[in-house]
């Protein structure tokens, strides 16, 4: 069909790829030229990455121990004496092992907790940020959502809020015994940068100090009703203590899912850098953390970690799935386009 | 319409010429139009309402009130307001420009000047000032103002001539008349503001055709009929002035009320939108109760023990409660499924449509500068769903131009361009027309190629001589010589305008007539013929004869019309004659051209003598005259000596005939609706090749009556379905069960091609009756379908016949104000562009110069705005589900606390910033109905455009600096920092994109090598033959000559040789002869009034006629 050519006058419209829709494209046609090799390279590549992700993903080492005291071991006392008092009293037990041979380092230590829901929306939004981040008028003036413990006892509460208010408070210290009959010596257990470094040092901030004294900057706020002792008493080094204390920046990042590990401490440090040699150890569990009111469980985690994070059998296995299932594609594409490629060309030569 | 609503509605208005105090006792509309809906006042309140009508604004509102209860929010406020108040903002934008240009058309129309009589002075006026009562001046080819009283003219009796093609569509001029007491008035301005009648007549009302007042002036009333009145949307034409007094004005008049009501027009999308986003709600309701059951559950078995560091808030201690609540927190977390922007973008993408139709160079028509113009951005995916066409045909069809193309003379046909006549375009412009530029007084319009025509002149054949002769003698029209010295006609048909003109062209020039004398120019030397009789045409004698007295003194007839008729008539010896010319007609009427027969008659001069004599008393008989007169008529126009036949071209748009036959092949129907009549209409259906001599049968329905017209629809569907359906649908009664069946099983049973034409009065019975059903099956069985004498309102009762009952997108095309009507009830309304009335555009949704442009707007930009807003639609509610069903998915591991995963500026912006682009883009730009297929350099800016948006902006909400700003608004610091740089990221994302990814393309790939779609295989086979040149579309098929017996159509009114012979409408060169003076004034009522009845009558008689077979 011809249309007439017009002359061009000032309504005509501009002829423009654009404007006459011209504009150069890329049609990509599914060829077989182009999607079978497609779908081989691809398979073939997820293979490879599947295969590599998985021997990494286990060659990872994790030791764990679940010390809520359910099952036999020292902590049963604890869990048995702690079964609905609030506080729970202070006890102690401790977790034996032994390796047998070297664990490679650097060795990660995490508390891991199972069906605790830091994810609920109610637990998640009751927090401060601004206060957290060290805000004079937040301190005094919590938001909202940090309700019911946004105010104790008609004073602020700093750190306000339910996360704040339910800070994991186990500690565990590790000692080592090079031979047997040998005295425990106690493992270095760095503890210095197990929060994010953005958080440390950006998100959390303490108030600014009166008089030199972070004890004078929280004057006039109560503690989360939980907590035994001010937020500026967390810790004795300066440095770590009120907001900045690097396990409560640990506990304030929550976790996504119920079942979360959080981590305590590195080890990495004097002869343990290269991992734990092999011996007895004992780890001494300050065993505070109540847990069995919702039934949930408290676990001890060593593990070392590869070129692609922690110990994660998940990506490697997809990846293998995905390469496999594509490879299989790929020859089901073949089979039907050889058979079908035959019969185009037949058609083809009728028509011609 | 406006009017009922404010005060009670009018029974009878009373108006009193120059007295703008006494008129606005009754408060009647001013003259203002509008057709825009806002002022700068009540545009936000307003504009406001009508946005929260809509379903999914409204959900919003009430999910931006939940949010503000704390109990419930579970996403702050601002990711409900800021994509709420960014889609209002848009559409109250674009609402704005839309009513804008409205105002400005208004304003236009409004501040057109008209010349008022005001305080006894003419002052210019604009027309939106001008008042009831007021005395208006018109000019020739002036817009008439108003509905108007028509007071006196330039033409003698108060004559004038109105052109009323943009309120009926029909062509021919119309006489209107003032009456004799006003038209004494004449141009005296002092006598006209003096004017103090006044006028009682109907309330506005929407009848073009009636109008019922008395006005009482100096104490005596005169009646007044439709005949006195002049529309507003007419345009004077041959009447250099008039004075009218203003009856209705604005909204009241015939032209405002016959628009009908401008709809708000939705497309299908459109309603299967709303359906959708109503099953969505559903949809949402149900994640939102299993999700409330969750909570409710989990609070009961899981949460209560974890209360050491959950709190419960004492008042929530009910599980049940909570799950309450947590209903609705899930219900605005999930509110992304409810495509908030998805209004917004489909109106983006529909403006990136309608932009491509005004920027269309293909729809670009250079003649007329005009190109095509999306007036309404709202309906682009329509036009791929068009079933339905209604067209109109004056103006739309044809160009209104008639030219002589052929004639039969003697038996030999002049004008056959050529013995080849399937190449005949391409000789057409190599062949030298006839010139004819040596003659003086040719007119530079006129085209003929055949030389041997005028070799036959030059050659002095007799017959041919005549056959010139009587065309120039036997006609109506009126000549006139321009301040040049040019001859100008004035023509009341242009077919008769065609003839004339071609007789001008080959030396016989009608140069001047009177009452009793024609003079032509006869090959270069004046002859007077004395004019001795006029029988005039009418529908059911289908002829007209003049009998002359020519210098010689022999007395002629000459007499022309439907060769049906003539043939009849004529003398034995003309048989051979007969047996050629019949062949040559049907060849013309094959080719859709307009045929009459020219034949002549010797009279002698005691015969005529004494038949002049009958007539006479016949003219003078109290009753039976019409009878009488006829009577005679036929007595004299007997024996009659065939000269052969014209044909003449009624047009065509350029195009017209491959566009129509490239929509049917879209199997869209085309349905055309014409003022027009009969014959014209069928004429047009041959010559666009939409009735065709194949045809099984055309069924002519012309009943005037319900029980007629549905005896006829009954016959008509008897011979369609056979003999049993038609002798068992011989009751009323029995046929209601039996239709719908009919209706279901009609379409597939009925073999071979079939037309229905139907003229206005049986439609009028078949629309308003129980027949409408009858009417409406048959005609969708019909192949082609013409309605013919339809009113604009009957154009908009068949448009909402077939838009309701067959439920069918229909599309309306039409370019004068009787189309305004249909154009607003059909799903979509084009208007033809370029004509000089405005209104037909301005009611339209799409406009453009060219009926043939409808193929491209309909076949390219409505297919592919079609196939782009489905796919927009399938991607938009993927990436929408997708993205919100996560929520669902997480909701089992977080106790079904309604915790979103992403953080809350990524909902807000997820929809409106980070995806909307790209899916526009393909919404956009794409081309071939399958996925993205067509990549063009828009796409890839706005893909990765819209990643790097992304990114941008997540760096910046996640930096140190707004953090400090707004700790509690963005408390992201440090997360992309630290998961970006964990190779696990990277790895997952790469393998959900190829796992996304690869079921699409392996499933493409099966199903173009098991099922392949025509574009697949149109790329396919484009790819295999790139050098080869795609086929070349084939002609359409060279017409072959026909059986039809008669091309006859003729748009001619009756009543002009009564005006011609009475000398009513010769200007009046000298002072009439004061003895003269009495008689036509005596006279004058007396043939008005016989014009006036006898226009009344064509429409019935002609209705009357059989269903002739054509």
């Amino acid at each position: 069909m011809t249309w007439s050519a017009a002359a061009r006058r000032a309504q005509q419209p501009d002829n423009t790829a654009f404007t006459q829709q011209r504009l150069p494209a890329w049609h990509p046609l599914l060829s077989a030229g182009i999607a079978l090799p497609l779908f081989f390279c691809a398979g073939l590549a997820f293979l490879g990455l599947g295969l590599g992700l998985y021997y990494s993903s286990n060659a990872i080492r994790e030791l764990e121990h679940d010390y809520t005291g359910d099952a036999a071991g020292s902590c049963t006392v604890c869990a048995a004496e702690g079964q609905g008092r609030a506080p729970p009293p202070r006890c102690l037990c401790a977790w034996h092992f032994t390796l047998a041979e070297r664990f490679p380092g650097p060795v990660y230590l995490y508390y891991e907790l199972t069906d605790f829901y830091q994810n609920n929306r109610r637990y998640s939004v009751s927090r401060d940020n601004a206060q957290l981040s060290g805000l004079p008028d937040s301190l005094r003036h919590p938001t909202n959502e940090c309700a019911p413990y946004q105010f104790a006892r008609g004073l602020p509460v700093a750190p306000c809020g339910a996360i704040a208010n339910s800070l994991f408070n186990d500690t565990f210290t590790l000692w080592h015994q090079r031979q047997p009959g040998a005295p425990y010596v106690e493992v270095p257990l760095d503890r210095a940068a197990i929060a994010w470094w953005t958080d440390y040092h950006v998100k959390f901030r303490n108030p600014p100090l009166v008089n030199g004294s972070l004890a004078l900057a929280f004057q006039g706020t109560a503690p989360p009703p939980n907590w035994p002792r001010p937020v500026y008493e967390l810790s004795p080094d300066p440095n770590n203590t009120g907001f900045v204390n690097q396990d409560f920046v640990v506990w304030m990042r929550t976790a996504a899912l119920p079942t979360f590990r959080k981590l305590y401490a590195r080890i990495r440090q004097g002869n343990y850098s290269a991992g734990l040699p092999s011996g007895a150890y004992r780890v001494d569990i300050a065993y505070n953390y109540p847990v069995r009111t919702f039934g949930g469980h408290k676990l001890l985690v060593f593990s070392n970690v590869s070129w692609m994070g922690g110990k994660n059998p998940f990506l490697g296995i997809a990846y293998l799935v995905v390469g496999s299932l594509c490879i299989v594609v790929g020859f089901v594409m073949l089979a039907v386009y050889i058979r079908y490629q035959d019969q185009d060309d037949d058609n083809d030569n009728d028509e011609e | 319409m406006f009017l009922c609503k404010k005060k009670p509605c009018e029974v009878e208005r009373i108006v009193k010429a120059n007295d703008r105090e006494y008129n606005e006792k009754f408060q009647y509309a001013d003259n203002r139009i509008h057709t825009s809906k806002y002022s700068i006042i009540t545009f936000l309140p307003i504009n406001l309402f009508e946005q929260f009508q809509r379903v999914a604004n409204a959900y919003f509102l009430f999910l931006l009130i939940l949010q503000l209860i704390p109990e419930i929010s579970s996403l702050t406020w601002f990711t409900t307001i800021v994509p709420l108040v960014l889609v209002i903002t848009m559409t109250a934008v674009k609402d704005a420009t839309d009513d804008y240009f409205r105002h400005k058309s208004d304003n236009q129309v409004n501040n057109r000047q008209s010349e008022v009589l005001i305080d006894g002075k003419l002052q210019n006026e604009k027309w939106m000032n001008v008042k009831v009562g007021d005395i208006i001046k018109l000019e020739n080819n002036q817009f008439v103002a108003a509905d108007l009283l028509l007071l006196s003219s330039s033409e003698p009796h108060g004559l004038c001539y109105i052109e009323t093609a943009e309120l009926d569509g029909e062509t021919n001029l119309k006489v209107r008349h003032a009456l004799s007491v006003t038209s004494e008035l004449g141009a005296d301005i002092s006598r006209l503001a003096r004017f103090d009648g006044t006028v009682v007549c109907e309330a506005p009302n929407n009848k073009l055709d009636k109008f019922v007042g008395v006005l009482s002036w100096k104490d005596s009333k005169h009646s007044l009929n439709n005949q006195k009145i002049i529309l507003r949307g007419c345009i004077l034409r041959n009447t250099s002035w008039c004075f009218g007094m203003v009856i209705f004005a604005g909204p009241d008049t015939k032209l405002i009320q016959n628009s009908g009501k401008t709809k708000f027009k939705r497309t299908s999308i459109d309603r299967l939108m709303n359906t959708l986003v109503l099953w969505i709600f559903g949809f949402l309701a149900c994640l939102g109760i299993i999700l409330a059951i969750g909570n409710s559950i989990w609070e009961n078995q899981v949460g209560g023990q974890f209360r050491t560091f959950l709190f419960w808030n004492e008042e929530e201690k009910d599980s049940i409660f909570s799950g309450f609540l947590t209903f609705w927190s899930y219900i605005i977390i999930l509110n992304t499924v409810v495509p908030i922007s998805l209004y917004v973008s489909m109106e983006v993408i529909r403006l990136g449509h309608s932009y491509f139709i005004n920027w269309d160079r293909k729809m670009y028509y250079s003649g007329k500068a005009a190109p095509a113009e999306a007036r309404t951005t709202t309906l682009n995916e329509e036009l791929g769903q068009i079933e339905y066409v209604f067209s109109d045909k004056t103006g739309t069809l044809t160009q209104n131009i008639m030219t002589f193309k052929k004639c039969s003379i003697n038996g030999r046909i002049y004008g056959e361009v050529c013995d080849d006549t399937v190449q005949k375009k391409e000789i057409t412009k190599e062949k030298e027309p006839v010139d004819f530029s040596g003659k003086p007084q040719a007119a530079r319009s006129f085209q003929f190629f055949d030389q041997s025509l005028m070799e036959s002149i030059k050659l002095g054949d007799p017959n041919v001589h005549e056959f010139f002769r009587l065309l120039a003698l036997c006609h109506t029209v009126m000549s006139e010589e321009d301040s040049t010295g040019k001859l100008i006609y004035q023509v009341q048909s242009p077919d008769e305008g065609a003839l004339v003109t071609a007789a001008r062209n080959c030396g016989f020039i009608f140069k001047s007539r009177t009452p009793e004398t024609i003079t032509i120019e006869e090959l270069g030397t004046l002859v007077t013929y004395q004019l001795l009789a006029f029988l005039d045409f009418n529908n059911i004698r289908k002829r007209m004869s003049v009998i002359v007295r020519n210098p010689a003194g022999q007395i002629k007839l000459y007499s022309k019309g439907a060769d049906t008729i003539l043939f009849e008539r004529l003398h034995p010896s003309s048989e051979d004659l007969l047996c050629l010319t019949s062949d040559h007609l049907g060849e013309f009427a094959g080719e859709g051209l307009r045929t009459l027969a020219i034949a002549y008659r010797d009279l002698d001069d005691k015969y005529f003598k004494e038949w002049h004599k009958m007539l006479e008393t016949a003219s003078a008989a109290m009753h039976g005259r019409d009878d009488q007169i006829s009577g005679l008529y036929e007595e004299i126009e007997r024996d009659l000596t065939l000269l052969g036949a014209t044909a003449i071209e009624d047009k065509l748009q350029e195009g017209v005939i491959e566009t129509i036959a490239s929509l049917s092949l879209a199997s869209i129907k085309i349905w055309v609706l014409t003022g027009d009549k009969q014959e014209t209409a069928v004429n047009i259906g041959y010559a666009c090749n939409m009735l065709t001599e194949d045809m099984n049968d055309v069924f002519v329905i012309a009943g005037n009556t319900v029980g007629e017209v549905r005896e006829e629809l009954r016959k008509a569907k008897g011979s369609l379905f056979g003999q049993n359906n038609s002798v068992l649908n011989g009751h009323v009664a029995c046929e209601k069960p039996q239709q719908l069946e009919l209706v279901s099983v009609g379409e597939d049973t009925v073999t071979g091609d079939y037309a229905l034409v139907i003229n206005g009065h049986s439609l009028a019975h078949a629309l308003e009756s129980d027949i409408k059903n009858d009417l409406l099956e048959l005609a969708c069985l019909c192949k082609t379908v013409i309605c013919c004498r339809v009113t604009p309102l009957q154009k908009a009762q068949v448009v909402e016949l077939v838009r309701k009952h067959k439920n069918a997108v229909t599309l309306a095309i039409g370019d004068g104000a009787n189309d305004v009507s249909m154009i607003k009830t059909a799903h979509i309304g084009v208007g033809i562009s370029g004509q000089e009335g405005l209104q037909a555009v301005l009611a339209s949704d799409y406009s453009f110069a060219q009926f043939k442009y409808l193929q491209r707007l309909l076949l390219v930009h409505g297919r592919w705005s079609y196939f782009r807003m489905c796919k927009f639609l399938c991607y938009f509610f993927y990436k929408n589900f997708a993205f919100t069903l996560v929520h669902f998915w997480f909701a089992f591991f977080c106790g079904f606390s309604a915790q979103t995963v992403y953080d809350q500026w990524f909902i807000t912006l997820f929809n409106i910033v980070y995806t909307s682009l790209p899916v526009l883009a393909m919404g956009i730009f794409d081309q071939i109905a399958l996925d993205t297929s067509y990549w063009t350099i828009i796409n890839h800016v706005f893909i990765w455009g819209s990643i790097a948006t992304y990114f941008s902006i997540l760096f910046t909400m996640h930096s140190n600096g707004i953090f400090g700003m707004f700790p509690n608004q963005f408390p992201f610091i440090g997360n992309v920092r630290h998961s970006l740089t964990q190779k696990c990221i990277w790895l997952v994302i790469l393998l959900t994109t190829v796992a996304s990814v690869m079921p699409v393309v392996a499933f493409r790939f099966l199903k173009m090598d098991l099922h392949p779609t025509p574009t697949d295989q149109i790329r396919r086979w484009q790819k295999a033959q790139k050098k080869a040149r795609p086929v070349r579309r084939r002609r359409p098929q060279a017409r072959r000559s026909s059986s039809r017996r008669s091309g006859y159509a003729f748009a001619h009114q009756e009543g002009y040789g009564e005006l011609i012979t009475s000398g009513k409408n010769m200007r009046a060169k000298n002072p009439p002869p004061a003895s003269g003076l009495e008689k036509p004034l005596c006279n004058s009522t007396s043939w008005l009034e016989n014009l006036c009845k006898k226009t009344t009558d064509t429409l019935s008689s002609f209705s009357q006629e059989k269903t002739v077979k054509l």
